[in-house]
């Protein structure tokens, strides 16, 4: 029973904190996110020399070996900055699904890429029928001589517009919410019948609709084994779920400290506002829910890495329940006692109780994560 | 990071249930589970004894005193894998009032005197203590007590009134605070005494609970002469040792390891009433409440090993231990609530005890110790520092507010 941090994690950790605090204050990130990739190029050549695009692959792909532990303690610090360059999206979501299903002809081709920074990849899986389902899936791969014709809509494909290439889930059998007959396919991002709809997020991402029409793949664009891409994809979205969950965990710590400096500040009928009970009890709460889901963080993370099965996926489930739970809770409260500085723009705290909010219905809310916490 | 038991905690895991499976066996187990006597006023059965007896026999009766009194070594798992096994098994606890609320003051400030007299006997469990804090007047606003205590001689003349006395009933001796001098701050002048139930002047009245439990008394005390060497530390610090006394014991205080023996026979329960020709554990919306407790819990369990984890690298316990007490305390409340909820209309039969000992309970035999575990936990989060004055300590000591 251990909760403290090795050398090399601490290391990690304190890399992250130095860039968020040195180099990623907020007026930094607003003028990055009006840039018109709506991030920053230089920060992620940044990323790549600091080693942080390899934390979660393997020595033999060039990676440093990180497990699911790495992965928290860089998506909490991310989390603590707001940073929205594109980490999840390519790091976790695409090179997590190359990591588990690529075979080395594959690995060789993008992992080495996306580690040194030169490639950036996004996972098509949601669409607009599935809402958290993944097996709830109607593009379609249809066989054409060697390879494959891929058509459908890829709804909210997070990293997709800086996207050069994409991991897309497609249906070469069975019926509309089979688990089997998914297919993951790697597809070039300029590829022929692929187009797609890039706007912002309400939280500072970037996202397309993605649609593709009579797209023609090789057999070599197959990622893993054909009709078997559910279990991939369930695994990755799990660690994606974790790491979605710390970086909230991140946000929810900045919220509860920087509510509380807040009230020590701010003066209205005489006194500072921390001095009114019914506030201190509201933070104390916050302070609560940012500490159980924590707790639920730190289990989930462990679990990962004892091993991918029904009890790490209880235990990511579980944590993404607490994660919509308590940063609900946080990120409102922050707002509330902020009071109308809490809704201005030009204040971070609205913008955490933005991603918090998002964050709550990516890979599954806290209604659909307590089903399948109940249920396993 | 990692939660993984090592060969050495396993096998002590082993010898742990290999102990209560044989001195606090199945059927004593289920007896007791679902006996409707309130646990407090049950005494002693030959069972308890022998489970009390076997635990000192064994070395195992006080796991968190110093060695010296009695302690193991067992480390932090060790310990947590104790707890956890005893609780699963709900075997029954030495008087928390002595083990684990007065011990910890004797061994750090009592006299030698008081502790060759006292520990072992706490120990042994041959001597029983009660807690003589809240008065009529100082409730959550304990430093405002005023039972006095004047020094005439080798003794002290104690006078006043304690109230919410746990067990007082049926305690030999009280570990009372008493205010021996007044007039600066009210946190100064407030001494430790022990005093014996035995000595003239003292009258226990009951204190009749919801349920028509008895557990709480009012002790009076009047002109009870008490001798100075009863005194614990010095004169005027009593406050000083009742808030380290506090600070003691502070995991355990969740009843994480209690709290997921109840939700899990809140489950059992819930798959055994039927509804709708089906199981009330097939209804989504009161199924997800119990799962939404569980995770709930489950977080809970995993701060309270965070704060071991804290202590066992010889830091005191941090911020998240005084979560503790308030999560914890909700928790095993809103699962009594919701396992009254599941009995349905056979959670209000509520028949005297002599009409279940003659002609047995009244539909499942686990309401009555739940209805009662229920009525008594309302108190769970009133005593002890109620849960809003734990906010206001977590509000000035983590918040800094």
């Amino acid at each position: 029973m251990d909760f403290s941090l090795s050398e090399e994690q601490t290391l990690l950790k304190d890399s992250l904190e130095r860039f968020i605090q040195n180099d990623y204050d907020f007026d930094t990130r607003r003028k990055v996110m009006a840039g018109e990739e709506g991030f920053s190029r230089e920060n992620w050549k940044q990323f790549a020399e600091l080693g942080w695009l390899a934390v979660p692959f393997a020595e033999e792909d060039g990676g440093i070996g990180g497990g699911a532990l790495e992965l928290m303690i860089v998506m909490e610090q991310l989390g603590r900055g707001l940073v929205v360059e594109p980490y999840l999206a390519t790091v976790i979501l695409a090179g997590g699904a190359l990591k588990y299903a690529g075979n080395e002809a594959q690995k060789g081709a993008y992992l080495g890429a996306i580690i040194e920074g030169s490639k950036m990849g996004a996972l098509a899986f949601a669409e607009p029928q599935s809402r958290f389902n993944l097996a709830d899936v109607a593009t379609t791969a249809t066989a054409d001589g060697d390879g494959y014709v891929l058509s459908g809509h890829k709804a909210v494909v997070l990293g997709g517009p800086s996207a050069d290439f994409f991991v897309v889930s497609a249906r070469t059998s069975g019926g509309p919410r089979d688990a089997d007959g998914i297919t993951l396919f790697l597809v070039d991002g300029d590829a022929a019948g692929l187009s797609r709809r890039d706007y912002p997020t309400v939280d500072g991402l970037r996202a397309s609709e993605v649609t593709l029409e009579g797209v023609k793949v090789g057999a070599d664009a197959v990622l893993g084994t054909v009709g078997g891409g559910h279990a991939v994809l369930e695994q990755v979205i799990d660690e994606a779920t974790l790491a979605v969950g710390a970086e909230a965990v991140g946000g929810m710590e900045v919220c509860y400290k920087d509510t509380v400096e807040y009230s020590k500040q701010r003066v209205q009928f005489g006194q500072p506002i921390g001095k009114f009970q019914v506030l201190q009890h509201r933070m104390v709460d916050m302070f609560m829910e940012y500490e159980q889901a924590k707790s639920m963080m730190y289990l989930a993370a462990m679990r990962l890495d004892e091993g991918y099965g029904a009890v790490a996926k209880k235990a990511v489930s579980g944590f993404k329940v607490q994660v919509g739970k308590s940063g609900r809770f946080v990120g409102q409260q922050a707002v509330q006692l902020h009071g109308g500085m809490g809704m201005t723009e030009e204040l971070n705290i609205g913008h955490y109780f933005k991603r918090l909010t998002m964050i709550d219905t990516t890979f599954g809310n806290a209604d659909f994560h307590l089903k399948r916490y109940g249920a396993i | 990071m990692d939660l993984a038991l090592t060969d050495a905690d396993l096998a002590f895991q082993a010898e742990v249930r290999e102990f209560i499976d044989t001195y606090w066996p199945e059927d004593v187990r289920r007896a007791r589970a679902t006996s409707s006597r309130f646990e407090e006023s049950r005494g002693h059965s030959p069972e308890v004894r022998r489970w009390i007896d076997a635990l000192n026999e064994r070395g195992w009766a006080v796991p968190n005193w110093p060695q010296a009194w009695g302690g193991t070594d067992w480390n932090p798992t060790q310990k947590y894998i104790w707890d956890k096994e005893t609780a699963k098994a709900e075997c029954p606890q030495l008087s928390a009032f002595g083990a684990r609320m007065l011990a910890p003051v004797l061994y750090t400030w009592g006299t030698d005197a008081q502790k060759n007299e006292f520990l072992p006997k706490i120990r042994e469990e041959r001597m029983i203590w009660c807690q003589g804090y809240s008065e009529p007047g100082a409730g959550s606003d304990l430093a405002g007590l005023a039972t006095r205590a004047v020094r005439e001689g080798d003794e002290y003349v104690v006078n006043g009134t304690k109230l919410w006395t746990s067990g007082a009933h049926v305690a030999d001796w009280m570990f009372c605070l008493v205010r021996t001098e007044s007039g600066g701050k009210k946190q100064e002048g407030i001494s430790f005494v022990l005093i014996d139930m035995k000595t003239p002047g003292i009258t226990v009245n009951p204190v009749y609970i919801l349920g028509g439990i008895h557990s709480v008394n009012e002790v009076e005390l009047k002109d009870v002469r008490v001798p100075v060497e009863n005194l614990v530390g010095e004169e005027n610090k009593g406050w000083t040792y009742a808030k380290g006394l506090l600070t003691h014991e502070r995991t355990g205080i969740a009843g994480v390891a209690r709290s997921e023996v109840q939700l899990a026979r809140l489950k059992r329960i819930a798959q055994d009433t039927g509804m709708d020709g089906g199981s009330l554990w097939d209804d989504a919306a009161f199924r997800t409440r119990v799962t939404e407790l569980e995770v709930e819990l489950e977080a809970l369990s995993v701060t309270e090993l965070r704060v071991l984890a804290q202590v066992a690298q010889g830091g005191a316990p941090g911020p998240e231990s005084s979560i503790l007490k308030i999560r914890g305390t909700e928790i095993g409340q809103a699962i009594a609530m919701m396992t009254i909820e599941a009995f349905g209309y056979y959670g209000m039969p509520y028949p005297e005890q002599t009409l279940i000992d003659n002609e047995g309970p009244i539909g499942n035999p686990y309401v009555m110790p739940t209805m009662k575990g229920m009525l008594y936990g309302r108190a769970s989060s009133i005593f002890g520092g109620s849960n809003e004055i734990q906010k206001n300590i977590i509000s000035k000591a983590v918040l800094g507010l």
